[in-house]
C-alpha cells in the first residue's frame, strides 16, 4: 500500500500558542514558516477566539487557506526539557513563498526528532568514542579530550598540514553564519589548515570562481525580477524541483505577465512541462543542447547578439574594462579575462559552428538570441534574467561556462536592472563568514586525492557525507575504509589501555598509513561508520540560526526545540575543541602555540554570531534587531539601522560598479572563454566507450544526500532505492522492466538503481537521482575536475546490467509519468 | 491548455473538472449533513457509513462525482478495470479519492490516459492504480483514499479515510 498515516485529526493550535520566526532550512530559496509551540496538555478550540488561527474551525477551509496545516506539519518536540506540540507551518506574509510549502519544507516537522511521535531517531544523541570494538556513548569532555590529543599530536606552530579537515560553508540545515564562524575562526585563525574542503566538492574552493573574478558576485538580483522582466533564461537548472517556491511564486507570476522562457538542459524535466503550461508552448523554448557544450552555445549567442547590434553600448563602455586583457590565462585562471572587443573576438563562434557542435538548430540559437536581445517593436531594451545552477557548475568547464553566460548579460546591460541579473540559483542557503583563506592557496589541494594517496593523519569531517556525494567514491570509500581501520585495529588492541597509551597507539597507527577520524554531525553517516569520534550536532531550529537565501535575504531562524541529547550547535562544538587544543598544547609546553586558540570564550550561538557576523559586517546585525525583521528579513548587505528597522539592498550593482573581483576601477571583465570540448580528464574517453550518459541530479521529494529523508516513511515509500530514468526501447533493448534492480558500472565503479521508464528520455541518455544512501550514484562519476578542482559529476558514462527483477518494495510503486497534464 | 487563474477562488465546492464530458452530467451523489455524526469520545474518530452509489452505477474508467464525509469533501469514485491497492467490489477495481488537492486544497482533474488525479494548481499528479502515491508533486501526504464497502446488493458504502483531508483538522467536522 502507498504510505498513509491514519491520521485523521490534528490538535488545534491554541490562540495562546508561543509562534516563532522560521526559515525553511533546506533549499536556498528559504521559505518563511511559523513554528508554533504549546503544552503537550493543551489544545485549541474551533471557534475563532479558541485557536491561534482565528477562524471557525469546524467548517471546511478554503484552497490556500492559512487556516490548515498537514500531519507532516505537527510533531511533539521536547522544548526547554518539557513536552510541547509543535506546528511548523508556512507563512503567508513572507514574501518569498507567500504561504506556499514544497513537498520538502512542508516536513519540517515531521522530520524533528521526536521520542513521542518516533520521528528521526537516527539523530545523534551522545559524543561517541570507539571502544570495545563498536562505538561507546561518553561525555564531551572526554571525547574532546582525545580529539585534542591525537590532533595535538600532528600539528605545529609551523605545520598543520596532516591535519584535514572537512566543513560545510553552507548555510540553513546545520549551517549559517554562527557555525561556519566557528569552524572557521578554528581552522583559519587558530589555525591555517590548508587541507580541507567543502560538504560537496573536493577542495576549498569557490563553485563560481570566474564570475567573481570578472566582478559579478553569483547572487546580484531580487527574486521580484522574476516577475518583471521579459525572459526567463535558465540554464543547468530545474527550479520546479530543485528552488520549488522560486519557481511557483515568482517565475510563473513572470510567465502570466508574458515572460517567454528559455531552458537549456540536455533533459526535458518537470520545469520544462510546467513552464509550457504556464507561458504556453509557443513561448517556451528548449535547447536540448548535447550534453556540456554549453560554452559553444553561449559563444555562439554572444556572437550573434553582438553582430546584430543588440548589446548594450552605454553599458559596456561605462562599467566595463576598456582594452585588451586584463587579467591572462594562468594557472589559477583557465580563461583570460578582459574587455568586451577582447572577449568576442576569442569567444567568436559561427551559427553552424554552434549549431553543429551543440545539436541544435540555427533557427533556435537565433530565436534564443532575440528573446534574450533583440529590441523591442517599439526601440525598447529587452530584459533578461539568466539563472544557472548545477547543470554547468558541475558541468564540463565550470570556468568558462560560467564565464562566457555572464558575457552575455553583460554585454546586454542585463545585471544590476529591474528584471535582470545572471544568478546562480543554488543549493542549500547561505551562511558564510569565515578569515580569509587565501593561505588554501588557488588551485586549492584536490583533497580527496590526498586522501586516497595515503596523506593526512587526522580527519576533521563537519556534517560531510563523501561516502554518498562525492566523485570518485567507490576508490574514496575503499581506501578510507582501510586506513580508518587500521586505526580501528590498533585501538581495539589496547582495550583497557590510559589515555596516554591509546593516544601513542593511535598515532603509531597513522604513522604507518592510517587515519584518524572524527566525525560531527547531525545522524551516524556513512562516512560516520569509519570514524573514531562521532560529535552530535543541532541544527536550525533547534539553536538559533541565521542566513541568506538566494536573493541575499537575511534572516533568523529562532530556536524552537531541544537538541537531541546533549548535542551541541556546531559553532559550540568548535569552540570546545579549540578550548581542549589549547589545554591540551598548553601541557606539552606549546604556550605561544596554545595561545593562538584563545578567544571562543561563547556562552551561545548568540556570541558566536557577535564575534562572527556581527564584528566583521559593520557591527549593524544583532538578533534583537534581526528577530524584529520577521521571516522577511533584510537583504544583505546590511548598510544601516534606521527608524527601528534593518536597511539592506534589493539588488547589487545598480550603480553600474563591479566590485566582486577587488579590483579599484569596479569594470566588470569578460571572459575569454573558447571552447574546447570535454576538458575534465578521462571524459570524453568513458563517453566513447561506455553506451549510457549518467545524468544525475536532485529530485523533488528528496533533499541533497537523503540524510533525513532516509529515515521518513513518506520518502522512503515513494523511492525505497534511488531511481534511473531510461528510455522505454533502451529498457526493451536491456530486457528491464519498471522497478527492476539494475547494476550501473563503468571504469571507476559501479552503484546500483531501480527502473523508471521515461519516454521524454533520449536514447542512451539517462537520468539518476544523486546522493542515495543505498546507491551512490558518485561511484561511478571519475576523479576528472578543472584547473581549479572544480568536480564535473554531470559528465558520467557507464553501461547498464539487470541485477533482478522488482522486489516487493519496488513493484508496487507509481511509474507514471511525473508531467503534470491538463485534463 | 492555460489553467485558470480563478480556480482557487473555488474554495468549497469544487468538481471534477473534465475527465470526461459526461461526468458532469452525472447524478451528484452525497450524504447529508445529518448523516454526519459527531465526534464521539472514543479514540477513534467515528466516520459516517454512506451509500455512494451501486456498483452497476459505475462505468469503466468514467469518474462519478461523490462527496464524503459530508458535502462539503468532494470525492471521486473509479472504476479501473483491474484490482488496485484498497479496490473492492467483484473485481476489486472500484476506489474512492478526495478530489481536494492536499497540497493546497486546489480541485483535482481526472486524467482518463494515465488514471491519475491532476492538479492545476502546482502540477502534482497522483496515481489512482497505486493507492493514490503522488507520482510527483508538492503534497507531503498521498492522496486520501475511502474505505469503501459492497454489501450483498453492489451498494458500495464509504467507511473513513486514511489521511487528512485537506481543509479540515478533523476529517469529520
Amino acid at each position: 500500500m502507498a504510505f498513509k498515516r491514519n491520521i485523521d485529526r490534528l490538535p488545534i493550535i491554541p490562540a495562546d500558542a508561543t509562534k516563532h520566526n522560521v526559515t525553511c532550512h533546506y533549499c536556498i530559496v528559504g521559505c518563511g514558516y511559523n513554528a508554533y509551540t504549546w503544552p503537550v496538555n493543551k489544545q485549541g478550540g474551533t471557534a475563532p477566539n479558541e485557536n491561534a488561527l482565528g477562524v471557525d474551525l469546524s467548517k471546511q477551509q478554503p484552497a490556500n487557506s492559512e487556516a490548515w496545516y498537514s500531519p507532516s506539519m505537527y510533531n511533539v518536540v521536547k522544548q526547554n526539557g518539557k513536552d510541547v506540540h509543535l506546528v511548523v507551518k508556512p507563512d503567508k506574509e513572507c514574501s518569498v513563498n507567500s504561504g506556499l510549502g514544497s513537498v520538502r519544507g512542508a516536513r519540517m516537522a515531521e522530520n524533528r526528532r521526536s521520542d513521542k511521535t518516533g520521528t528521526q531517531q537516527q539523530r545523534l544523541e551522545e559524543p561517541m568514542i570507539w571502544r570495545y570494538g563498536t562505538w561507546q556513548p561518553t561525555s564531551w569532555d572526554d571525547a574532546l579530550d582525545l580529539v585534542a590529543r591525537v590532533t595535538a599530536r600532528v600539528i605545529d606552530k609551523d605545520n598543520e598540514d596532516d591535519l584535514f579537515v572537512s566543513m560545510f560553508d553552507h548555510g540553513g540545515s546545520a549551517g549559517g553564519y554562527e557555525n561556519t564562524w566557528g569552524t572557521g575562526k578554528l581552522y583559519f585563525e587558530s589555525m591555517k589548515v590548508k587541507h580541507c574542503r567543502i560538504h560537496n566538492r573536493p577542495a576549498y574552493n569557490s563553485e563560481v570562481h570566474s564570475t567573481r573574478d570578472m566582478g559579478v558576485g553569483e547572487l546580484n538580483y531580487a527574486y521580484e525580477d522574476y516577475t518583471m522582466t521579459d525572459t526567463i533564461f535558465l540554464v543547468g537548472t530545474n527550479p520546479l524541483e530543485c528552488q520549488t517556491n522560486l519557481f511557483l511564486n515568482h517565475m510563473v507570476p513572470g510567465m502570466r505577465n508574458g515572460a517567454k522562457v528559455i531552458i537549456v538542459d540536455p533533459r526535458r524535466t518537470v520545469t520544462a512541462n510546467a513552464c509550457e503550461v504556464e507561458a504556453g508552448k509557443d513561448n517556451v523554448l528548449h535547447l536540448a543542447i548535447k550534453t556540456g557544450t554549453d560554452v559553444a552555445l553561449f559563444n555562439t549567442l554572444f556572437t550573434y547578439i553582438a553582430d546584430q547590434g543588440w548589446v548594450d553600448k552605454e553599458f559596456i563602455a561605462n562599467s566595463t574594462f576598456q582594452g585588451d586583457v586584463a587579467q591572462p590565462l594562468d594557472e589559477a585562471h583557465p580563461a583570460a579575462l578582459g574587455s568586451f572587443e577582447f572577449a568576442l573576438q576569442e569567444c567568436r563562434t559561427s551559427l553552424a559552428d554552434g549549431a553543429a557542435i551543440c545539436g541544435v538548430s540555427e533557427a533556435d540559437i537565433v530565436k534564443a538570441a532575440e528573446w534574450i536581445a533583440k529590441p523591442k517593436d517599439d526601440g525598447s531594451r529587452r530584459k533578461c534574467v539568466t539563472a544557472y545552477e548545477k547543470g554547468i557548475i558541475w558541468g564540463n568547464d565550470n570556468y568558462r561556462a560560467i564565464g562566457t553566460l555572464v558575457n552575455i548579460g553583460l554585454a546586454t546591460g542585463n545585471i544590476g536592472r529591474e528584471g535582470g541579473g545572471v544568478c546562480r540559483l543554488g543549493g542549500h542557503q547561505e551562511g558564510y563568514m569565515r578569515p580569509s583563506d587565501a593561505h588554501v592557496g588557488r588551485p586549492a589541494p584536490y583533497i580527496d586525492q590526498l586522501l586516497i594517496a595515503g596523506k593526512g593523519k587526522v580527519h576533521h569531517v563537519w556534517a560531510n557525507d563523501h561516502y554518498k556525494t562525492t566523485l570518485n567514491a567507490t576508490a574514496f570509500k575503499r581506501e578510507y575504509n582501510r586506513r580508518t581501520n587500521m586505526v580501528k585495529d590498533a585501538m581495539d588492541a589496547r582495550a583497557g589501555a590510559t589515555r596516554e597509551e591509546l593516544v601513542d597507539a593511535i598515532v603509531g597507527a597513522i604513522n604507518a598509513g592510517g587515519l584518524f577520524s572524527v566525525n560531527v554531525d547531525i545522524i551516524h553517516s556513512q562516512i560516520g561508520q569509519a570514524a573514531h569520534v562521532i560529535l552530535p550536532a543541532v541544527e536550525s531550529g533547534e539553536m538559533n540560526l541565521t542566513s541568506m537565501n538566494g536573493e541575499r535575504r537575511m534572516r533568523l531562524v529562532e530556536k524552537y526545540m531541544d537538541g537531541p541529547g546533549s548535542a551541541q550547535p556546531d559553532c559550540m562544538i568548535a569552540a570546545g575543541m579549540a578550548q581542549h587544543l589549547e589545554r591540551v598544547i598548553r601541557e606539552q609546553g606549546r604556550s605561544e602555540y596554545a595561545d593562538q586558540f584563545k578567544g571562543y570564550d561563547w556562552k551561545s550561538e548568540e556570541d558566536a554570531f557577535m564575534d562572527g557576523y556581527h564584528a566583521n559586517t559593520g557591527k549593524i546585525v544583532t538578533y534583537e534587531r534581526l528577530r524584529a525583521m520577521g521571516n522577511n528579513g533584510v537583504q544583505e548587505p546590511v548598510v544601516d539601522f534606521q527608524d527601528g528597522k534593518l536597511v539592506g539592498v534589493k539588488r547589487l550593482y545598480a550603480d553600474g560598479k563591479f566590485d566582486r573581483h577587488g579590483r579599484e576601477d569596479k569594470k566588470a571583465l569578460f571572459c575569454a572563454g573558447q571552447w574546447r570540448g570535454l576538458q575534465a580528464a578521462g571524459k570524453a574517453a568513458q563517453r566513447d566507450n561506455y553506451a549510457f550518459l549518467i545524468n544525475n541530479g536532485r529530485a523533488n521529494i528528496i533533499w541533497q544526500n537523503w540524510f533525513l529523508d532516509k529515515g521518513n516513511d513518506f520518502v522512503s515509500d515513494r523511492f525505497p532505492l534511488p531511481f534511473i530514468e531510461i528510455n522505454p526501447e533502451d529498457m526493451a533493448e536491456l530486457n528491464l522492466k519498471q522497478g527492476d534492480l539494475v547494476e550501473v558500472y563503468n571504469d571507476v565503479g559501479a552503484t546500483q538503481a531501480l527502473v523508471y521508464p521515461t519516454p521524454t528520455a533520449r536514447r542512451k541518455e539517462t537520468f539518476m537521482v544523486f546522493g542515495a544512501p543505498n546507491g551512490a550514484q558518485g561511484n561511478i562519476v571519475n576523479a576528472g575536475v578543472n584547473e581549479l578542482i572544480l568536480p564535473n559529476y554531470k559528465h558520467t558514462w557507464a553501461n547498464i546490467r539487470k541485477i533482478s527483477d522488482a522486489t516487493p518494495s519496488t513493484s508496487r510503486l507509481s511509474y507514471k509519468s511525473q508531467e503534470y497534464v491538463a485534463s | 491548455m492555460k489553467r485558470c487563474d480563478k480556480l482557487v477562488e473555488v474554495g468549497r465546492r469544487q468538481f471534477l473538472r473534465g475527465g470526461l464530458a459526461t461526468a458532469a452530467a452525472l447524478p451528484m451523489v452525497g450524504l447529508m449533513a445529518k448523516d454526519a455524526k459527531a465526534a464521539t469520545n472514543g479514540a477513534l474518530l467515528d466516520y459516517p457509513s454512506g451509500k455512494l452509489a451501486n456498483v452497476n452505477d459505475l462505468k469503466l474508467n468514467e469518474p462519478m462525482e461523490v462527496s464524503y464525509p459530508d458535502e462539503d469533501a468532494p470525492g471521486v469514485l473509479l472504476k479501473l478495470g483491474k484490482a488496485v491497492e484498497g479496490g473492492v467490489g467483484p473485481d476489486g477495481d472500484i476506489v474512492g479519492f478526495t478530489t481536494v488537492c492536499p497540497h493546497k486544497g486546489f480541485p483535482l482533474s481526472y486524467n482518463a490516459e494515465s488514471r491519475t488525479m491532476n492538479c492545476p494548481g502546482h502540477y502534482s499528479v497522483f496515481d489512482c492504480e497505486a493507492g493514490g502515491q503522488q507520482t510527483w508533486g508538492q503534497a507531503t501526504q498521498n492522496l486520501p483514499q475511502y474505505r469503501l464497502r459492497v454489501d450483498d446488493k453492489g451498494d458500495i458504502y464509504a467507511e473513513g479515510v486514511d489521511e487528512l483531508l485537506y481543509g479540515r483538522l478533523s476529517n469529520v467536522l
